[in-house]
């Protein structure tokens, strides 16, 4: 393979006024035709980190490098060569998307067949020309999406890109960056959604508090943990009792419930759990053995509860209202 | 179609359909005009009120597109992200401050020749000798003005920008002669308001074409606004 298309060298990032580090000594590099996935919870760093080598911020230490240029020294170089779909859109309230779809593209001095091309890949052909404000979340984001593609970018950085999408959208999306993917583009990604991360990524980088604490394929991070039983029961059961049965293996309560035994989901193994449950009169409620999803590494690596879908609920309506600009 | 003028016209398109902004850079001057010309309330003295007021108007018309119209649409722009947006595109911040710049000056060139056609209409007869001087004065006061503009957008919060603009804008035009004439105005207070930029614009423009005689300090006190506001916001301007 060439020369990594992204580089971050040991960066570190901190505002004034803050006494930790937004980012601090992150390091990773993503190939020239992949897809990187930078996961984490709020706060962990993942936008300073994106907005480094876009450009916005300057590196308090160490050096970030995008198809081998400085974002910030050799801006005039790279921005013809690189997308960019922000966390809030930054497009003029009164264009619709075909007007504003004509304006970035001649920013890139792309042929003006490229908007109609665009509108269409998005899905925006039934409001070209419909204002930005009255737009819909999800209308906004898919604009946000065909202003970073227009200029056929070698390198995509999609911070929170399904944020507030609709299902549907989120599908454009995905397709979108397979697409890219297969056509030669890299990109970066950032997310809250484990499960996107784990479809779209080629690598996973998870950073928490400004670290990376795990990275590698979706594949490889999956491997790390053991394999595992989950059931949910009356809350507040002896546990201990359990543990002793299945070997010492270790069975917790994470939510009351919710139960988690760290054994491989054999029949043996099983049929000990609805033993166990029998013996104490305890109906089961539901049963779920396999390997760890990325979700579950994830959870572990960040002590973030494992609530992604309480959180996609939440935000998904919060979004239309979201005003400020995450770290 | 080059990147620059691409951003010029989606500049010019987008101040020219802002209705608010219309109003504003050319219904009000307009208004002022036409009205104080065919209704003798304001007493201008041994001059027709159309002399004093043509020179007085263009003046406004030019502070309020360089001044007001350019607050409020790059603070809006800067609030909405549009400012950062642009900063990761082949345009470029110089690119885009001379779109801003260009736009300027074409509405300006507009807002002039509308206010000088219905001008003459009311019976102004300006010497052609005036337009050198005259335009000398309107540059200046466009750079003094841009550059207070400028420094409201990109300091303060978007609603407190248009709150300041259009408050700054309506005292301007009471208090700097444009209106009411500086003879009106009692001694000690002359001399307070010949300080302000906009009295400095207005006096030199009606002087251009014979309707008064501005002191030789009035170029001087657009020159330093000028240097100060352009100062101030190239060191205080954030983009997001």
């Amino acid at each position: 393979m060439n020369a990594p298309a992204l580089e971050v060298n040991d960066l570190v990032v901190r505002y004034p006024g803050r006494d930790a580090a937004a980012v601090d000594g992150v390091s990773f590099s993503a190939a020239a035709g992949s897809v990187l996935a930078l996961l984490g919870p709020n706060g962990a760093g993942k936008t300073s980190t994106v907005e480094t080598l876009e450009g916005y911020k300057r590196p308090t230490s160490g050096s970030v490098r995008v198809l081998g240029l400085d974002p910030i020294s050799q801006a005039r170089e790279l921005m013809p060569h690189i997308g960019v779909m922000l966390q809030r859109n930054g497009v003029y309230l009164s264009m619709g998307p075909a007007q504003v779809l004509q304006l970035f593209g001649a920013y890139y001095g792309a042929k003006a067949k490229r908007t109609d091309e665009v509108l269409e890949l998005v899905g925006l052909n039934s409001v070209a020309k419909t204002p930005w404000r009255r737009l819909s979340g999800g209308e906004q984001q898919r604009l946000s999406l065909g202003m970073a593609l227009i200029g056929q970018p070698k390198v995509l950085f999609l911070d929170e890109p399904t944020a507030g999408m609709d299902p549907a959208a989120r599908q454009t999306l995905w397709t979108v960056i397979r697409q890219l993917r297969a056509d030669g583009a890299t990109m970066l990604l950032t997310t809250h959604y484990l499960d996107e991360a784990e479809r779209l990524a080629d690598q996973v980088v998870i950073v928490d508090k400004g670290r990376v604490v795990a990275a590698g394929t979706p594949d490889e991070l999956r491997s790390g943990g053991t394999d595992d039983i989950r059931f949910s029961a009356t809350p507040g059961l002896e546990v201990a009792s359990l543990q002793l049965r299945v070997d010492g293996a270790v069975v917790t309560e994470p939510s009351p419930g919710e139960y988690h035994a760290a054994v491989a989901p054999t029949p043996q193994n099983i049929s000990t759990i609805t033993a166990w449950l029998a013996d104490q009169n305890v109906t089961l409620g539901d049963l779920r053995g396999g390997r760890q999803r990325l979700e579950d590494v994830f959870a572990r690596l960040t002590n973030e509860p494992s609530t992604a879908d309480t959180e996609r609920a939440t935000k998904q309506t919060s979004q239309r209202t979201k005003r400020g600009a995450k770290t | 179609m080059s990147v620059f003028l691409a951003q010029l016209k989606a500049e010019l398109r987008m101040t020219l359909t802002r209705g608010e902004s219309l109003l504003l850079t050319l219904g009000i001057p307009l208004a002022v005009l036409v009205f104080f010309s065919l209704v003798k309330v304001i007493d201008t003295g041994t001059v027709e009120p159309v002399d004093f007021l043509a020179p007085s108007t263009i003046a406004l018309a030019v502070i309020s597109m360089a001044m007001t119209g350019v607050a409020i649409a790059t603070a809006f722009e800067r609030e909405y992200g549009v400012l950062k947006r642009l900063g990761t595109t082949p345009l470029g911040r110089p690119r885009l401050l001379g779109a801003k710049i260009a736009s300027i000056i074409c509405v300006q060139i507009i807002q002039v020749t509308v206010l000088t056609i219905v001008a003459v209409l009311l019976g102004w007869r300006p010497p052609a000798s005036g337009w050198p001087m005259a335009i000398g004065a309107l540059f200046l006061g466009t750079v003094a003005f841009a550059g207070l503009g400028l420094l409201m957008a990109g300091t303060l919060k978007a609603t407190v920008t248009l709150a300041a603009a259009n408050g700054l804008y309506i005292s301007l035009l009471l208090i700097s002669g444009i209106v009411v004439p500086l003879s009106r105005f009692p001694t000690a207070m002359r001399a307070v308001v010949r300080l302000l930029p906009s009295t400095a614009l207005a006096e030199l423009v009606r002087d251009a074409f014979g309707g008064d005689t501005a002191p030789g300090q009035a170029w001087v006190v657009l020159v330093v606004w000028g240097v100060v506001a352009v100062g101030a916001a190239v060191k205080w301007f954030r983009w997001e």
